[in-house]
């Protein structure tokens, strides 16, 4: 197991040097100079060249790359262009709001979308069965932030129960937080009650409805444990797809989180930022989906007998 | 059916009707599915309007032309859905909307997918060294959240309709290719494929004329259900500035410009997300019924 994860981790290396060298790549085409970036659209020309000799922006592009990646094996992955902060700081300075939403976005998914999907499968082709099939359909149709903005129109705007922008108290979370797990809420419906009718057909759930067990006992204690699983991934999944994704979302709340963050930086041609962030996004990514499937070996014990079969 | 059993004799003839038979059973499968016929309709339904009341409204006249008098006005006579800010008859916007809306799905996930079938069944096909370099390639790019890449190819090269298919190809089809991937990777192994080989048949007639069909079924179920994420998707890069660009009636910017107005005028908002739930709806429910159709066994 521990040279499967060692081996995962090690596979990242490249993974991370490929997403550098297309995002560097990117920001080399991108409209901008740098150096006139930083000091203002109105710096005389000599000043502007001698930030660029100074700053080494006069080197051929490959020469600057793989300087960037010394660099950034060393620890030091630059300064803003606008802020002058180190980007590290900037990020770990908005990373814990986007972390809210997304925590509380997955629990409220999971929260709701779980017991949807399982009394959808326990009571196929009912009325509350074709309800939440609708409903996910909706949801899987609407775009996150229409809905987002939907929800602000009426909880905000028209009742003025909950705050429409911000993030300063637990209440700026609400709102955005329903609008993520919106989102997510259609995939896990629909698969939570696929997985539940497919294990409620299997041979252990008969005999164990033929022994005599109370149905919430089947259903909560045989059939869920079993459905669960690919359920586990389409969590971790959505995980590191809402790091990413939570950015519209977070525009549209105004939300100082890194959603926010990154777009600014894209729109400046900040290149240090855009390229910490996104890298620091997608190893976050690749770790969260790393832990999901050491998880999938441990709840699921004929995987592991699989695993430990194949590792011989 | 019974025929094409003792006909074994024939084989092209009978490659053609089997073909057609399973189309057919396809289709009469599909005709049976209420929800999916529904969003036919409902898809047939946009497509007309787009087409025939994109023709009887000029665009220059009532979809980007200013006319401050008539400005935010609600539901009238002579304008059925109100007007926006600037005084356009958000009716003409609606419908030339979805003339964008539309053409950027459909072609997104058109080159997109051609883009993602052939480089997933040459890696499926061929496997191994080839199979395996082309997809950590791909892992590269799937790493990268699709909305962040997005955006930043289109910081790149500019807002428009070209410059976001081909950010949103970049961003998609490493996606698809692993789907087509997964497709094409049973097949390979399989005897009409080894028969194929065995006759000489070149590698690239074999994925033409063999693999491909065979595993068009799911890469058409996947396909539909991405053009509904892509019209949504779409519509979101329109929202923060970095899509369809105003004054075009791109209905995420029909969204993103209501936005300041919706406090007192929440029509603007409401539309357009109406719209775009609509069309993505019908997306989503035909590629809902051609994967039942295509496969009985996976209803449920």
């Amino acid at each position: 197991m521990l040279r499967y994860i060692g081996k995962r981790i090690f596979w990242m290396i490249p993974v991370i040097l490929g997403i550098s060298f297309i995002l560097y790549s990117i920001m080399e085409i991108t409209p901008g100079d740098p150096a006139v970036i930083i000091l203002g659209e109105n710096a005389p020309p000599e000043q502007v060249e001698a930030l660029r000799e100074e700053m080494g922006l006069n080197r051929p592009f490959l020469v600057r790359y793989a300087d960037y990646v010394l660099d950034a094996v060393r620890g030091d992955f630059g300064s803003s262009y606008r802020t002058k902060l180190p980007v590290f700081d900037e990020i770990l300075e908005r990373f814990p709001t986007t972390l809210r939403l997304t925590v509380g976005g997955i629990c409220l998914m999971v929260l709701i979308g779980l017991p949807v999907g399982i009394v959808s499968a326990v009571k196929q082709y009912s009325p509350a069965d074709n309800i939440s099939m609708i409903l996910a359909l909706v949801l899987n149709s609407m775009p996150n932030f229409w809905l987002g903005i939907m929800l602000m129109l009426l909880f905000a705007l028209q009742l003025g129960w909950l705050p429409s922008t911000g993030a300063s108290t637990w209440k700026h979370f609400i709102l955005p937080c329903i609008t993520l797990a919106a989102g997510m809420m259609a995939s896990l419906i629909r698969m939570t009650r696929s997985n539940m009718l497919e294990v409620i057909r299997q041979d252990y759930i008969r005999m164990a409805q033929s022994k005599g067990a109370t149905e919430k006992r089947v259903i909560l204690n045989h059939a869920l444990r079993n459905a669960l699983l690919p359920v586990i991934t389409i969590i971790g999944l959505d995980f590191s797809a809402l790091l990413g994704g939570t950015l519209i979302i977070e525009q549209v709340f105004a939300v100082p989180g890194l959603g926010t963050l990154i777009i600014t930086a894209v729109r400046g041609k900040d290149v240090p930022l855009v390229m910490a962030s996104i890298l620091f996004v997608a190893l976050l990514g690749g770790f969260i989906n790393l832990i999901v499937d050491v998880l999938y070996v441990y709840v699921d014990p004929r995987l592991k007998s699989q695993f430990v079969r194949s590792a011989r | 059916m019974k025929k094409m059993n003792t006909t074994a004799a024939a084989p092209a003839p009978e490659a053609a009707v089997k073909q057609r038979s399973q189309l057919a059973t396809v289709w009469m499968r599909f005709r049976r599915n209420s929800r999916a016929m529904f969003g036919l309709i409902l898809l047939i339904v946009i497509i007309l309007i787009a087409i025939f009341g994109g023709l009887a409204i000029d665009y220059d006249t009532y979809v980007v032309k200013q006319n401050m008098t008539d400005r935010l006005q609600g539901f009238t006579g002579t304008h059925p859905l109100g007007t926006d800010h600037y005084g356009r008859d958000i009716l003409a916007r609606i419908v030339h909307g979805a003339r964008i809306s539309l053409s950027m799905g459909v072609s997104i996930i058109f080159v997109a997918f051609g883009m993602g079938m052939i480089i997933g069944a040459v890696a499926g096909y061929f496997g191994g060294r080839v199979d395996n370099l082309i997809m950590r390639v791909m892992d590269i790019f799937i790493a990268i959240p699709y909305t962040l890449f997005a955006i930043c190819i289109v910081a790149a090269l500019g807002t428009g309709f070209g410059n976001l298919l081909i950010a949103m190809t970049i961003a998609l089809a490493p996606r698809f290719s692993r789907v087509v991937r997964s497709a094409v990777l049973p097949l390979k192994n399989q005897e009409y494929i080894e028969a194929a080989r065995a006759c000489g048949t070149s590698h690239l007639r074999i994925i033409r004329k063999h693999v491909l069909p065979n595993a068009i079924g799911p890469i058409i179920v996947h396909a539909t259900l991405e053009i509904a994420n892509t019209i949504k998707a779409v519509a979101g890069l329109s929202f923060i500035g970095l899509g369809i660009q105003a004054p075009a009636p791109e209905w995420g910017a029909m969204l993103s410009e209501g936005k300041t107005y919706m406090r007192e005028f929440p029509h603007l908002v409401i539309i357009p997300g109406i719209a775009i739930v609509l069309a993505a709806m019908s997306f989503n429910l035909i590629g809902d019924g051609l994967r039942d159709a295509l496969d009985p066994r996976l209803k449920n």
